[in-house]
């Protein structure tokens, strides 16, 4: 009784790390995406904006090597996607950090389900299945 | 139209969707991406790359909510996400093949689907027969907490679920949604769970399942600064106020009245889909 009862107060604490991480996630990312959209209004508000038909081949921003490269000379829609690239591991964070924890639990099992989670995610950021 | 313009228009239309879709549990990413592609005539491929983004940010913001009260089951959740995400994965990459109608029209059906969903009346599946022998494998079996005890519970037909969630994450990458009325069949109907812990590890769920497609339209250019930045901060501000005001009110009536708008939506999407092919 006393190992199970020691086992859901682990199971709690966890989840109270694994909240506090989500939203630290989003709140760091939004703040981003928000500074890079004021800096992105102040030099192009005048432009016309243009969506009506879908080009790929205009993206500025479609690779993490060309967003760095953005934020680095200062431009606000670089900084946005940089925003957005960290929301987008906010999720990805939270599966590693419950690989660890279920390692400390010593739940295996548990622990292969994440590492086959982070598979699917990196096969599909290596972008060798989009193109 | 100038960039000025149209993030206020799309900001002010992201926060009335994300406040909407909160309170009647329809979701933010289904709303907003009509109102982009019928009102403003952005290309469908723009309007689900910016809605998926805003999926990954209201639900990461309430799951933190709901994991802290302990009803989430994490393992639930990450046992399921492997179906999700190879689902996702998988539909983000025929969207990028498909043509823009055959999206809206099959978004228009699921648009309809999703009302219909949230007007029907919830019941009660859960069950405390643990024979399933997936479930037990798995170590799917769990308790929640409500008003100081704890219930049981246990979970049924894992097969059936897994590939419902299958099914639920590839039309999240393929429309750039939630897609929580299927995910709440796989979970209530199918696997038996009950309510508190359905509707929030499926929410736990919608952030790693979206971000698996979202990484696929990045790559893509499916994500455009410009759009994604006032959808996703107008529906988060939305979701936030709405789930506040939730615990307050009544929207019973709100459901209806919102479920006859959407499939007005839902009907002039498939319209233009079936005209322009």
């Amino acid at each position: 009784m006393s190992s199970t009862e020691k086992r859901n107060l682990n199971d709690k604490d966890i989840q109270v790390i694994l909240g506090t991480l989500l939203r630290a996630g989003v709140i760091i990312s939004m703040s981003i995406v928000l500074i890079g959209g004021a800096i992105f209004l102040v030099h192009n508000q005048g432009g016309i904006t243009d969506y009506k038909v879908f080009k790929p081949e205009l993206s500025n921003f479609s690779s993490i090597a060309a967003i760095f490269k953005g934020v680095l000379t200062f431009q606000g829609d670089a900084i946005i996607q940089f925003g957005i690239l960290m929301l987008i591991f906010t999720p990805i964070a939270r599966i590693v950090f419950a690989v660890f924890s279920f390692l400390i639990e010593r739940d295996y099992l548990y622990v292969l389900i994440g590492f086959i989670i982070l598979a699917i995610i990196t096969i599909s950021l290596n972008g060798g299945l989009a193109h | 139209m100038s960039v000025l313009l149209f993030t206020i228009i799309v900001l002010l239309g992201a926060f009335l969707a994300g406040l909407l879709g909160s309170l009647t549990g329809l979701g933010g990413g289904v709303i907003i991406i009509p109102l982009l592609t019928l009102a403003l005539g952005v290309d469908i491929h723009y309007a689900i790359g910016a809605s998926i983004v805003s999926v990954i940010a209201t639900s990461s913001g309430s799951a933190a909510a709901y994991v802290k009260e302990g009803i989430t089951n994490i393992r639930i959740g990450m046992f399921l996400e492997i179906a999700t995400t190879v689902g996702a994965v998988c539909g983000a990459i025929v969207a990028v093949y498909l043509n823009a109608n055959y999206i809206a029209i099959i978004f228009g059906c699921i648009l309809i689907f999703s009302a219909i969903m949230t007007l029907k009346k919830k019941v009660d599946h859960s069950t405390l027969d643990e024979s399933d022998k997936w479930a037990k494998f798995f170590k799917l079996n769990g308790s929640y907490p409500d008003k100081g005890i704890e219930h049981k519970y246990a979970v049924k037909h894992v097969p059936g679920g897994f590939l419902m969630m299958l099914f639920a994450g590839t039309l999240s990458g393929l429309l750039g949604i939630g897609s929580g009325a299927l995910k709440v069949i796989a979970m209530d109907n199918i696997m038996r769970l009950p309510f508190k812990v359905s509707t929030t590890t499926s929410n736990f769920m919608m952030g790693v399942t979206a971000a698996a497609s979202a990484v696929v339209y990045l790559h893509r250019g499916q994500i455009d600064p410009g759009i994604a930045m006032p959808v996703c901060i107008g529906v988060l501000t939305g979701a936030s106020l709405g789930s506040k005001v939730l615990l307050k009110t009544k929207t019973d009536k709100l459901k209806i009245v919102f479920a006859i708008v959407v499939t007005f939506l839902a009907l002039q999407m498939i319209y233009k889909g079936i005209s322009g092919l």
